[in-house]
C-alpha cells in the first residue's frame, strides 16, 4: 500500500510509505487524520495551505458487497471546519485495486493553470489542460476523457462551479456508465479541487495488482456471509433495489417530517406526484432503470436511470434528498423539472442538497416564487454561467440568505439542513446540530429508529432518547465510513447481530489484524474526537452545535412541534468524548 | 366506523387503481392487524405503520376518522 503526494506549487508527485499509525485507517478515518495532522485549522480553505485528501475505504476494491465508497477530506470552504465527503462511483474500487491508500493534493499552481491528474499502475502524472476542458461541465469532461482513454477509466472532475471555487461545488465521480451522477457533494470539496488547479483525476486500474489481501480464503467466507446479511434484510435486499431512496417521500410526508416551503410545514400536498412510487412508475414507462448500482458489486443498487419524456437519458442517482429539496421544499410537484435540476447540478458540479436548500432560501427572499420550477432551473443555470447571481446561489444557502437579506435560513455551521424536519424527527435534529460536518443527515441517521423502525423504535416527536441515539449512530457511522461500505449497510448491521462481526472478520482477513467488535466503536469515537479537535482549533465552540432559532420558536404542522432539546442536552452528545 | 387508509410501495397494488387513498369501514375497536387482514395484506409481512402521522404497529387500536399509512419495510437516506 502507498500514499501519493501531489504538490501543485511545484508540479511534483512523490510516493510515500504508509506510516504505522495510518496502517489500519481508511476512508474517513484516514482523510480526517491526515487533515488533522497536516492542515492548519485556520488556513483559508481555497488557499495554498489547505489540502485535499482522497482515500478509498479499507474494503474498497475487494469482493466485499457494497464497499466501493470513497472519502474526500479537506477543510471545508462552506463550513470552515473539517470535511469528509463520501461518494459512490467507481473511483474507490479502482484505487483499492491499485493499492493506493490515499492521494494528498497540496500547494497551489499559478492562477488560471489547470491540470488533469492521471493515476494508473505506474504511478501519478500531471498533464496541463489549461487550454482544454476549461469551462466545461462534468458530462462533457467525462465524455471527452473517456473518449480518449477508454470507457473503463474512472473520472473525478469538477464542473464550472469548482473552477469558480464556489462553496457548494462538488467533485463528480463517474458511475459505471461513465456519467457524473455520483458526487462528493457536501461542503464544497469541488472548490478546493478547483483551487488546487485540478480539473479532473483519471483513474485507470488496467494491470493493477488487485486489493491488498492477507488471507483470501477467510476473506471470501466472511464476504459471502455479509452479502447474505444484506440480501436477507428487507430494506437492503428488497426495498432499496426496487424503489431507491425516493421511497422516503411518502413515509416522511405521512410522519409529518417532510420539510415543505422552506421548512414551514411537515407535509406537502403534492407529495404523491414526486414520490418514489411515482418515480418508479415513470422510469418503467420510459424504459429507464429502476435498479442500478452506483458501483459494481453493490447488492443494494438503490440508484436508478431516469429518462425524459422522449425516452432519452436525463439523469441517474435521483435521490430522495434531491427530490425533496427541489420538490416539497420549493413547493414544486413537477418531477420532470426536478429531474432536470438534478441533471444541471450534476453537470455544473454543485451539491444538490445545498442547492435545494438554497433555492428554498431564494424563494423565501422573493428572488423567485415558491412553486416556480422554471425560475429554479434558470437560477441553477446562472451558476454555470458565472454571473454574479449564479455565484451567490452557488455559494450556498447561508451566503444566499445574507445576499438577499432573509433570516429564515436552515443551516448548521453554514451547511444546508437536509430532508428531515428536525422538529418532527428530533434525532436528526441532534445530528444536524452536533455533527462535526455541519448539517449532515448521514452523519448519524436517526431516521432509522425515529421513522423506519430499524434498530428499534424511538418516538420522533419526543426528546427522550434522541441524544443517545444520535451519539451511537455518529460513532458507528464514522467507523462504517472508514470501511468503504455504503452507509445503507448499517440498516442490516442495526437489525442483525451477526452482520457487524462479519465486517470485522473481513477486515481481519484482509489486513491480518485481530480486531474485536469493541475496536470498531473505539475507531468511530477516535475519528469523531480527531474531527472535533480540528474544529475546536478552527474556532468552533459548543455554541456552533445549535439549530437556527426558528426551529425552537415556530411549531411545525401537522404535529405542531418545536425543537425542544436544550443546548445543554445537545452538549451531552460529545460530553464524554471531549 | 370509517378510517382513511393509504398503502405504499409494494402494498400500493392493493389500492383501487388510480387512487392514492381509500376510506375503509372497520369494526369498532378494530386494530391495524384487523384492517390489514381485511385488505389482504399477508399476515407474515413486516409493516411500518403510521396512524395520524405517529408511530403505530399491527396492535394499534383504531378510532373513527383515523388516517392510517401502511408501508412494507423501506429505507433510504
Amino acid at each position: 500500500m502507498k500514499i501519493y503526494r501531489v504538490n501543485m506549487t511545484e508540479g511534483k508527485v512523490s510516493e510515500e510509505e504508509v506510516k504505522e499509525e495510518y496502517a489500519a485507517l481508511g476512508g474517513r478515518g484516514l482523510t480526517s487524520q491526515i487533515i488533522a495532522d497536516e492542515v492548519d485549522p485556520n488556513c483559508n480553505p481555497i488557499g495554498e495551505k489547505n489540502k485535499l485528501v482522497i482515500a478509498p475505504g479499507l474494503l474498497s476494491g475487494t469482493m466485499a458487497p457494497s464497499s466501493g465508497r470513497l472519502s474526500v477530506g479537506t477543510k471545508s470552504p462552506l463550513t470552515e471546519g473539517i470535511k469528509e465527503s463520501n461518494a459512490g462511483g467507481t473511483a474507490a474500487q479502482k484505487l483499492g485495486k491499485l493499492q493506493i491508500k490515499a492521494i494528498i493534493i497540496e500547494g497551489q499552481p499559478e492562477e488560471g493553470q489547470f491540470y488533469v491528474l492521471k493515476v494508473n499502475k505506474d504511478g501519478l502524472a500531471l498533464e496541463d489542460v489549461s487550454d482544454d476542458l476549461m469551462g466545461q461541465g462534468n458530462y462533457e469532461v467525462m465524455e471527452s476523457i473517456q473518449g480518449q482513454l477508454g470507457e473503463d477509466v474512472c473520472v473525478m472532475s469538477i464542473g464550472q462551479a469548482g473552477e469558480y471555487k464556489l462553496q457548494a461545488a462538488s467533485i463528480a465521480v463517474s458511475d459505471p456508465e461513465g456519467h457524473p451522477t455520483r458526487h462528493c457533494g457536501r461542503g464544497g470539496t469541488g472548490a478546493v479541487m478547483g483551487a488546487k488547479g485540478i480539473k479532473a483525476i483519471v483513474i485507470d486500474d488496467d494491470g493493477a495488482p488487485g486489493p491488498y489481501m492477507d488471507n483470501r480464503d477467510e476473506f471470501i467466507e466472511a464476504a459471502r456471509d455479509f452479502t447474505q446479511s444484506l440480501l436477507n434484510h428487507p430494506v437492503c435486499g428488497e426495498g432499496l433495489p426496487a424503489y431507491g431512496t425516493a421511497v422516503l417521500i411518502n413515509i416522511l410526508n405521512e410522519s409529518g417530517g417532510l420539510p415543505t416551503k422552506n421548512f414551514r410545514k411537515g407535509r406537502f400536498e403534492g407529495a404523491d406526484k414526486i414520490s418514489g412510487e411515482e418515480v418508479a412508475d415513470i422510469i418503467k414507462e420510459r424504459s429507464g432503470k429502476n435498479t442500478h448500482g452506483c458501483h459494481p458489486g453493490c447488492v443494494m443498487q438503490c440508484s436508478q436511470v431516469y429518462n425524459d419524456k422522449d425516452g432519452d437519458y436525463l439523469t441517474a442517482g435521483f435521490e430522495y434528498e434531491t427530490i425533496w429539496g427541489f420538490g416539497a421544499n420549493a413547493e414544486v410537484d413537477d418531477i420532470d423539472a426536478i429531474a432536470q435540476m438534478d441533471r444541471i447540478c450534476d453537470d455544473i458540479g454543485v451539491d444538490t442538497i445545498e442547492m435545494a436548500v438554497t433555492i428554498g432560501v431564494a424563494m423565501e427572499a422573493g428572488v423567485i416564487e415558491f412553486g416556480d420550477p422554471e425560475g429554479a432551473i434558470d437560477l441553477l443555470k446562472e451558476i454555470g454561467k458565472g454571473t454574479p447571481l449564479g455565484r451567490i446561489i452557488g455559494n450556498g444557502a447561508g451566503f444566499t440568505g445574507k445576499a438577499f437579506g432573509t433570516d429564515r435560513v436552515p443551516v448548521v455551521k453554514n451547511q444546508g439542513i437536509p430532508a428531515y424536519d428536525p422538529r418532527a424527527v428530533k434525532g436528526q435534529g441532534v445530528t444536524y446540530a452536533t455533527s462535526t460536518m455541519g448539517a449532515d443527515h448521514t452523519a448519524g441517521y436517526a431516521v432509522t429508529s425515529n421513522i423506519l423502525d430499524i434498530g428499534g423504535t424511538v418516538d420522533p416527536l419526543s426528546k427522550e432518547g434522541q441524544v443517545d441515539l444520535s451519539r451511537d449512530l455518529q460513532v458507528a457511522t464514522a467507523s462504517v465510513d472508514s470501511t468503504g461500505l455504503c452507509v445503507f449497510a448499517a440498516f442490516a448491521i442495526l437489525d442483525n447481530d451477526k452482520a457487524l462481526p462479519q465486517v470485522v472478520d473481513m477486515l481481519n482477513a484482509q489486513y491480518g489484524l485481530e480486531l474485536e467488535l469493541g475496536d470498531v466503536f473505539d475507531l468511530g469515537k477516535s475519528i469523531l474526537k480527531t474531527e472535533r479537535d480540528f474544529n475546536k482549533r478552527a474556532g468552533f465552540t459548543n455554541a456552533d452545535d445549535r439549530l437556527p432559532k426558528f426551529f425552537e420558536e415556530e411549531a411545525v404542522p401537522p404535529h405542531n412541534v418545536k425543537f425542544d432539546i436544550t443546548g445543554e442536552e445537545l452538549d451531552e452528545v460529545y460530553g464524554e468524548l471531549d | 366506523m370509517k378510517v382513511t387508509v393509504k398503502l405504499f410501495a409494494t402494498l400500493k397494488e392493493l389500492m383501487p387503481e388510480g387512487q392514492n387513498q381509500m376510506t375503509v369501514e372497520v369494526e369498532d375497536e378494530a386494530t391495524v392487524d384487523d384492517l390489514a387482514l381485511q385488505l389482504d395484506i399477508p399476515e407474515e409481512k413486516d409493516l411500518i405503520v403510521k396512524v395520524n402521522g405517529r408511530h403505530g404497529s399491527r396492535n394499534t387500536v383504531l378510532e373513527a376518522g383515523d388516517r392510517v399509512g401502511i408501508f412494507p419495510p423501506v429505507g433510504g437516506g
